[in-house]
């Protein structure tokens, strides 16, 4: 267990790195979040986008991360930062689970309700916010999670171009052939990923049990 | 919600059809429906009594002829003011499983933005009306049984005091008992209420109960529309087979 002597030797660079890190998967989920949850929305409004939309999150996810963090570094004004850089790449691979699982939410929600509440006189607008976002909670909360979980994951290669974040140590672990280092940034990192498992797992629990109310 | 006295007919189907990728679900439907009448639309799985409902609420549109809601086209209505003055309740309720009881019931008062005291009034109207105890106002409908879920759902549809309701096989799934006992209290509704009423079912003893006419309709078309006396009497060999598959019915007269 030497890898907590490092640790506690290094707490400062371990707090730092870990809030880097938080940052890092945080805003990249939130940003795709933002953009993500609206399209899988859209894409059950307007059934021809589904194709184009679900195919494009695809395809960006099959390209391997360090690949597409090498490709965004051109960017003009993104290779400058590497903190926005990542940001931007680990954005675009969470919003695969986010767009899938808004659709996914939405859709499944019983038709029957939704037709009755069409048939009631619900605007689209009352419909979404009212019924079908609610009874689809569950689902894209679920899509948060898988996202925050990804982003987390992916983040430890950010310090690749030097965005930083528990990557560090584990670049640097594998340099120096140092496993102790390696550890002190893997073991964090994958306690990040259980616990914001665990948390929004909860979420998600109070959520779905709205739908099997029915 | 009040409807101006007019002196078209509630509901008025003209020569309307309806196709789906080239399927006739609905032929040539002439039919009318006048306020304070209640019309029960007989027939099996596929005869059209579903898609003849929607076109009145215009969750389908017609692809030949009219459709006209208090003498005007359904086409021509706003349709979210046309399906506030439709109450509609389907098997099994339909109901919100996230909404409590009460919310259920006021959803359409609420979006017409009714004071809320009046809301309340009328929710609590409304339990009395349908036979419900207000203490289950604030549960939700995986609470309830079966036969509570509908009357919740009767009331629901009732609740901003449309003109007209449709009902699509609403007792359909309850048991015998419940089922009589609903069928019942909507007759003695109706008779107070007076609205213009289509009620969908397969059940001919239902329609005999609780129908001023039988429209009884089969593969898309109407094959007859009487008043339920002259029903029981008429020689149409359909209405022969429906009165045989329920034989043993008490008199019908």
């Amino acid at each position: 267990m030497d890898f907590l002597q490092f640790m506690m030797t290094n707490r400062q660079q371990v707090l730092e790195l870990t809030l880097e890190h938080i940052t890092l998967a945080g805003v990249a989920t939130l940003f795709a979040a933002l953009v993500g949850i609206p399209l899988g929305i859209l894409i059950t409004r307007v059934p021809q986008l589904g194709k184009p939309v679900l195919g494009g999150a695809n395809i960006i996810q099959t390209i391997p991360s360090l690949a597409l963090f090498g490709f965004l570094l051109p960017a003009p004004w993104i290779g400058a930062r590497a903190g926005r850089l990542a940001i931007l790449a680990l954005a675009l691979y969470a919003l695969l689970p986010l767009i899938r699982n808004t659709y996914a939410g939405i859709r499944g929600v019983d038709p029957s309700i939704v037709e009755a509440g069409r048939a009631m006189g619900l605007t689209d607008r009352q419909l979404l916010f009212q019924v079908e976002l609610p009874l689809a909670s569950g689902v894209i909360v679920a899509g948060v999670r898988i996202a925050t979980v990804l982003s987390i994951g992916l983040a430890t290669i950010a310090a690749a171009i030097g965005a930083g974040g528990l990557g560090e140590f584990i670049f640097r672990g594998l340099a120096m052939v140092n496993n102790q280092v390696i550890l002190a940034g893997a073991i964090p990192a994958a306690l990040l990923a259980l616990l914001a498992d665990f948390l929004l797992g909860q979420l998600e629990r109070r959520l779905g049990s709205l739908r099997l109310k029915s | 919600m009040t409807t101006a006295p007019s002196d078209a007919p509630a509901i008025e189907f003209d020569h309307a059809s309806f196709r789906l990728n080239r399927r006739p679900l609905l032929e040539d439907l002439v039919l009318t429906v006048n306020q304070g009448e209640t019309v029960v639309l007989l027939g099996r799985s596929g005869s059209g009594k579903t898609t003849t409902l929607k076109l009145i609420n215009r969750l389908l549109e017609p692809t030949a002829g009219d459709v006209r809601v208090n003498g005007r086209r359904t086409a021509e209505w706003d349709p979210i003011r046309l399906r506030r003055s439709i109450g509609y309740v389907i098997q099994d309720g339909g109901l919100f499983p996230h909404f409590t009881v009460e919310r259920n019931i006021a959803l359409v008062p609420q979006i017409e933005n009714w004071p809320q005291p009046r809301v309340e009034a009328r929710v609590r109207e409304l339990l009395a009306l349908v036979g419900l105890d207000e203490d289950l106002a604030k549960r939700y409908p995986s609470q309830l049984s079966g036969g509570q879920r509908q009357r919740v759902g009767v009331a629901r549809a009732l609740a901003a005091d449309p003109p007209i309701l449709l009902l699509d096989e609403a007792f359909g799934a309850l048991d015998p008992i419940t089922r009589s006992e609903m069928q019942k209290e909507f007759r003695d509704l109706q008779r107070r209420m007076r609205k213009a009423v289509i009620f969908v079912t397969h059940d001919l003893r239902e329609a005999v109960l609780l129908a001023d006419r039988i429209a009884l309709m089969e593969e898309g078309h109407l094959v007859v529309d009487l008043p339920v006396a002259e029903f029981s009497r008429s020689t149409n060999p359909l209405v022969r087979a429906y009165i045989e598959a329920f034989s043993g019915l008490p008199d019908m007269n």
